[in-house]
C-alpha cells in the first residue's frame, strides 16, 4: 500500500513554530524538504539531546518533531539561494514558514511573489499572532502563547501564580491546525485550481483550548479560576484527582446522565470489597451536582480516597477495566512507555539511525486504517543530508557548482 | 463578491458528541460542509446537558459549550433505539462523504451502521471513529472524558508544582488535541478518495493523538531514562522564564528571556536597576542558579505596573511577554483577536445569542465562516427529511408520530 499524501512536495522553511506541521504532513507521506541556513537550524540547539550529548544533530526535540522529511541547506537571502528557492516552489506543492513577518516579501519570495511563478502553490504561514493586526510583530515562547491564549490563567494551584504544561505545546497545536488548514487549501485547489496564503495564528490556536474560559464569561461575566485539582462549577467543589498509594488516579464522582453510570460501577467494585459505605443507596445517574451539599460530596470522596488510598494506580486502573468505570492513572513519561495498550496497538515506532549505530522508538502514526496505509516514519534529517539529491540529481547542479555554492555561503 | 467557502458540496454525518469529535465536524462546517449531527432527545450530546448555560437557565439548546463548538449543522434528533431508525441512517450514509463517530468501540455496529454495513451501502464512504483509546486493544472499552484521560497521557504529571500534588488542566485537555487529528485525517483521506475513488476507514484515539505532544519527554525517558516532571514556569533554558504578579488583584505577565539579548532589553525597560548588574545576574547560567532571587526582584518590578504595561513596554523592547489572559480579557480586551475577528456573536433562536470561536486561521482566497448558530436539538429534521434526503411531507409526519424523529 502506498502513502496517504504521496503525490505532493512541501518545501518547509519552519523554525521551531512550525515543525510539526511538516511532520505531519510527511509522516502522511508527502515528500517533505526541509530548508535550513547553511550550518543548520539554530532550533537544533533545542534539548533533550540524544544521552546528553549537546550536539546540534543529537537533539531530541529536532528529533521528534522532525520526522519522514528530507533536509538541505540553503540560505534564500543570497541571490544564488533566491533563485534556487524560487525553481523548488515552481515545483512545489507546499510550501510552509514561520519567518518574522515581512522578512519573506523582502526577499521577493512572500505567497504573493511565489504564486506568480506557481498560482497553484499553497503558502502556509505560522506565526505568533497572525499576519494582521496589533500585536502582529510581538514574539512569543510556549509561556507567553500559553498565558495570551488564556490557557495559563485557569491552570495551577489557588495559591501560587498560574502556570504553564511543563512541556512545550503551544506550538504543536499551531502546527496541527497548520497542517489541517493547508489541507483545506488544498482540497479548494483540486476543485479550482487556485492555490492560497494560509495565516496561522499560534495565539488563536491556543484561545481553542481554554474552554469553560470564554462561556463562563460570555454567559455570566465570570472568570473561570484556576483551582489546582479541585473544580468549582455547578455551585459546588469536587475533586478531578485523588492519592493512591503509589501516586494518583483521575477520577471524580460523576452523576447524571451517561456518567452516573460510571459512578454507579465504581461504587459496585468498592461494595465488593465492603468499602461503599452508603454510596450504595445512592441513584447515580438521577442525581445531579447542582444543588448538592459540599458536606456531602466531601463524605462521597472520602469514602472514595480510602478505597483508592489501599491500592495502587496500576490495580485501580485494572479494577477500573474490569468494571468499566472511569478512571486513568497519572503517567510519567515511564508509565507511558511501558502501557500495555500502546504495545498492543502497536503504537510505537523503530526509527533507525545509523550515525548513532541504535534504532530509537518514537510514538507512531496518528491513526490506524483500513486499507492500512503505508506510514512508515524516517528520522529527521542531518544538516544538508540530502543536498546532493536535490541540487545534483534533481535540480541538475554539478558537484563543482556545490562547492561553489557552500563557499558562497549559499548551501 | 463573496468568496465561496472551501469545503462546499462536501456532506457530513457528525454522530460524534462532547468535545473533540463536534470541534472537527465545527471546523468543516463553517469551511462550507454540509454537517447532519444525529442526536435524540432521550440521549443528546452530552455537553448540551453542561453547565454554563446561558443565562444561567439550563435547558438543551442553551449550553454555552455546546453553542460554540457545534456553529453550522444541521440537527436531526433520530432516536436510534428504535427499530426503524437505521433506515434513516442508512438513508444518510448513502449521501454522505464522511461519517464522524465517537462512540465506545462496537456501538456502531450494533445499530448496524458499523463500517462494513456502510461501505455496501456506499462503497467509497469515509468513516472515522474517534475513541478514547482506539478499537483495539484491552483498555479500549474503558468509558471517560478528556478531564480524566489527560493523566493518562502525562499531561496531568507534567503540569503544577514539583512540590505539590499535580495540578493538570482544569479542561479535557486532550478534547482539544484530538479534533485537529481528525480535521487532518479527513482532509488527507477525501484526497485520498479523490486520486483513487476508494475510501477508507480511520481508527483514531485521544490517546495516540495526545501522545504526539509529548514527543520529547517520551524521547528523553526512552534514550536518557529521564523522567522529566512538573516544574512549574521554570524552563531548563531560559531565565528569567515565570508569570509575575502584576498590579490588580489576581493579574499576571508572562516573561520569557531566552537570550543575553532579551535580557539587557529587559533590564533597560525595568530601568537599569543596580542589582540587574551584579554578577550574579550576568550571565544565563548565573541567572539560572540564582533563579528564585531573580525572579522575586522581576516581581517586584512588575507589581508596580498593570500587565498590559508590562507587555508592552517588553514586546515593544523585543522581549516575548505577554497579560495572563482570563475569559474577559479574551473576549473584551485582547485588540489582536478583535482584530482577527476569532469570536463571532451569532443569533440563536432560543438564547438571542451566543459566542463561538473560528479555526485559527485565515485562508486568503476561501475563508471560512460560521453559517449559522449551534442547532436546538431536532431544529432541521424536517429540513434534513424533505430537503436532503427527498422525502414527502406525509413521509416525514409519519416518522414524527411513530417516534422515530424524537
Amino acid at each position: 500500500m502506498s502513502s496517504i499524501l504521496e503525490p505532493y512536495r512541501v518545501l518547509d522553511l519552519t523554525d521551531v513554530k512550525g515543525f510539526l506541521c511538516g511532520k505531519v504532513l510527511g509522516d502522511l507521506g508527502a515528500d517533505v524538504i526541509k530548508i535550513e541556513r547553511p550550518g543548520g537550524d539554530p532550533d537544533r540547539n533545542i534539548g533533550p539531546f540524544y544521552h546528553d550529548a549537546p550536539d546540534a544533530e543529537k537533539s531530541l526535540y529536532w528529533f521528534a518533531y522532525n520526522t519522514s522529511k528530507r533536509g538541505i541547506t540553503l540560505n534564500i537571502g543570497t541571490a544564488d539561494g533566491k533563485e534556487i528557492f524560487k525553481q523548488l516552489a515552481k515545483k512545489a506543492d507546499f510550501v510552509l514558514e514561520s519567518f518574522p513577518l515581512g522578512y519573506l516579501k523582502s526577499l521577493g519570495l512572500d505567497y504573493v511573489a511565489l504564486s506568480e511563478l506557481n498560482p497553484s502553490i499553497i503558502v502556509t504561514s505560522i506565526t505568533p499572532f497572525g499576519q494582521t493586526g496589533p500585536y502582529k510583530d510581538y514574539k512569543t515562547s510556549d509561556l507567553v502563547a500559553s498565558a495570551m491564549g488564556g490557557l495559563v490563567y485557569i491552570c495551577g494551584d489557588v495559591d501560587r501564580p498560574p502556570v504553564r504544561i511543563s512541556a512545550e505545546q503551544a506550538y504543536l497545536h499551531a502546527g496541527v491546525h497548520a497542517a489541517g488548514a493547508t489541507l483545506i487549501a488544498h482540497y479548494y485547489r483540486e476543485l479550482t485550481g487556485a492555490g492560497q496564503h494560509v495565516d496561522v495564528s499560534i495565539e488563536e490556536a491556543m484561545v481553542w483550548t481554554t474552554m469553560y474560559a470564554i462561556p463562563y464569561w460570555h454567559t455570566a461575566q465570570r472568570l473561570f479560576p484556576r483551582s489546582g485539582n479541585l473544580q468549582t462549577r455547578y455551585g459546588s467543589t469536587y475533586r478531578l484527582m485523588f492519592p493512591c498509594k503509589d501516586g494518583y488516579v483521575a477520577v471524580r464522582a460523576y452523576t447524571g446522565l451517561t456518567f452516573g453510570a460510571w459512578q454507579a460501577r465504581l461504587v459496585k467494585a468498592m461494595e465488593s470489597e465492603g468499602m461503599a459505605e452508603d454510596l450504595t443507596s445512592i441513584d447515580w445517574e438521577a442525581l445531579s451536582f447542582e444543588g448538592q451539599r459540599q458536606e456531602e460530596i466531601d463524605h462521597w470522596e472520602e469514602v472514595m480516597r480510602q478505597y483508592f488510598m489501599k491500592y495502587t494506580k496500576a490495580e485501580l486502573y485494572e479494577k477500573a477495566r474490569q468494571y468499566e468505570f472511569s478512571l486513568f492513572p497519572s503517567n510519567t513519561p515511564k508509565n507511558i512507555v511501558k502501557y500495555q495498550q500502546l504495545a498492543e496497538r502497536g503504537f510505537w515506532v523503530e526509527i533507525e539511525h545509523p550515525e548513532l549505530k541504535e534504532a530509537l522508538r518514537y510514538p507512531g502514526a496518528i491513526f490506524k486504517s483500513e486499507p492500512a496505509f503505508d506510514q512508515t516514519m524516517f528520522r529527521a534529517p542531518l544538516i544538508g543530508e540530502h543536498n546532493e539529491e536535490i541540487y545534483v540529481q534533481e535540480l541538475g547542479f554539478s558537484k563543482s557548482d556545490l562547492v561553489r555554492l557552500k563557499q558562497a555561503n549559499v548551501i | 463578491m463573496k468568496a465561496k467557502r472551501p469545503l462546499e458540496g462536501l456532506k457530513i454525518i457528525d454522530f460524534t458528541w462532547l468535545i473533540s469529535g463536534p470541534i472537527a465536524c465545527k471546523f468543516l462546517a463553517d469551511y462550507g460542509a454540509e454537517v447532519v449531527k444525529i442526536e435524540s432527545s432521550s440521549v443528546p450530546d452530552n455537553i448540551r446537558i453542561t453547565t454554563p448555560f446561558n443565562a444561567n437557565i439550563a435547558g438543551v439548546n442553551r449550553s454555552a459549550t455546546f453553542a460554540n463548538y457545534n456553529s453550522s449543522k444541521y440537527s436531526l434528533s433520530l432516536n436510534l433505539k428504535h427499530p426503524k431508525a437505521s433506515n434513516i441512517a442508512k438513508k444518510l450514509v448513502a449521501w454522505a462523504d464522511v461519517i464522524v463517530e465517537s462512540f465506545r468501540p462496537g456501538t456502531m455496529k450494533r445499530w448496524g451502521l458499523g463500517y462494513e454495513e456502510l461501505r455496501k451501502i456506499k462503497p467509497d464512504i469515509i468513516m472515522l471513529s474517534m475513541t478514547m483509546q482506539g478499537q483495539t486493544g484491552v483498555f479500549s472499552h474503558l468509558p471517560g472524558v478528556g478531564t480524566q484521560l489527560q493523566a493518562l497521557v502525562g499531561v496531568t504529571h507534567l503540569t503544577g508544582w514539583p512540590d505539590r500534588e499535580p495540578a493538570g488542566t482544569p479542561i479535557p485537555y486532550p478534547d482539544f488535541i484530538s479534533p485537529w487529528y481528525i480535521l487532518v485525517a479527513i482532509m488527507a483521506a477525501l484526497d485520498y478518495r479523490r486520486r483513487t475513488g476508494h475510501g477508507l476507514y480511520i481508527d483514531i484515539s485521544q490517546l495516540e493523538t495526545s501522545l504526539q505532544f509529548m514527543g520529547p519527554p517520551l524521547l528523553d525517558c526512552m534514550v536518557n531514562g529521564r523522567v522529566q516532571t512538573r516544574l512549574g514556569n521554570q524552563h531548563p533554558y531560559a531565565a528569567p522564564h515565570g508569570v509575575y504578579r502584576c498590579r490588580g488583584d489576581n493579574r499576571w505577565c508572562a516573561i520569557a528571556v531566552f537570550t543575553d539579548e532579551e535580557w539587557r532589553s529587559l533590564c533597560e525597560v525595568m530601568g537599569s536597576p543596580s542589582w540587574a548588574k551584579e554578577p550574579r545576574f550576568a550571565t544565563f547560567l548565573t541567572r539560572k542558579e540564582n533563579e528564585p532571587e531573580l525572579n522575586m526582584l522581576v516581581e517586584k518590578w512588575t507589581s508596580t505596573h498593570t500587565a498590559e504595561e508590562v507587555t508592552s513596554l517588553l514586546q515593544a523592547a523585543g522581549v516575548p511577554a505577554g497579560v495572563v489572559q482570563n475569559g474577559q480579557d479574551l473576549l473584551d480586551h485582547d485588540s489582536q483577536l478583535q482584530h482577527r475577528r476569532h469570536f463571532r456573536i451569532l443569533d440563536h433562536p432560543e438564547t438571542g445569542q451566543h459566542v463561538t470561536e473560528v479555526a485559527p486561521y485565515r485562508l486568503s482566497r476561501s475563508p471560512g465562516e460560521p453559517k449559522w448558530a449551534a442547532p436546538c436539538l431536532g431544529e432541521h429534521n424536517n429540513y434534513v427529511c424533505t430537503q436532503i434526503l427527498g422525502m414527502s411531507d406525509a413521509e416525514f409526519i409519519e416518522l414524527v408520530a411513530e417516534g422515530i424523529l424524537e
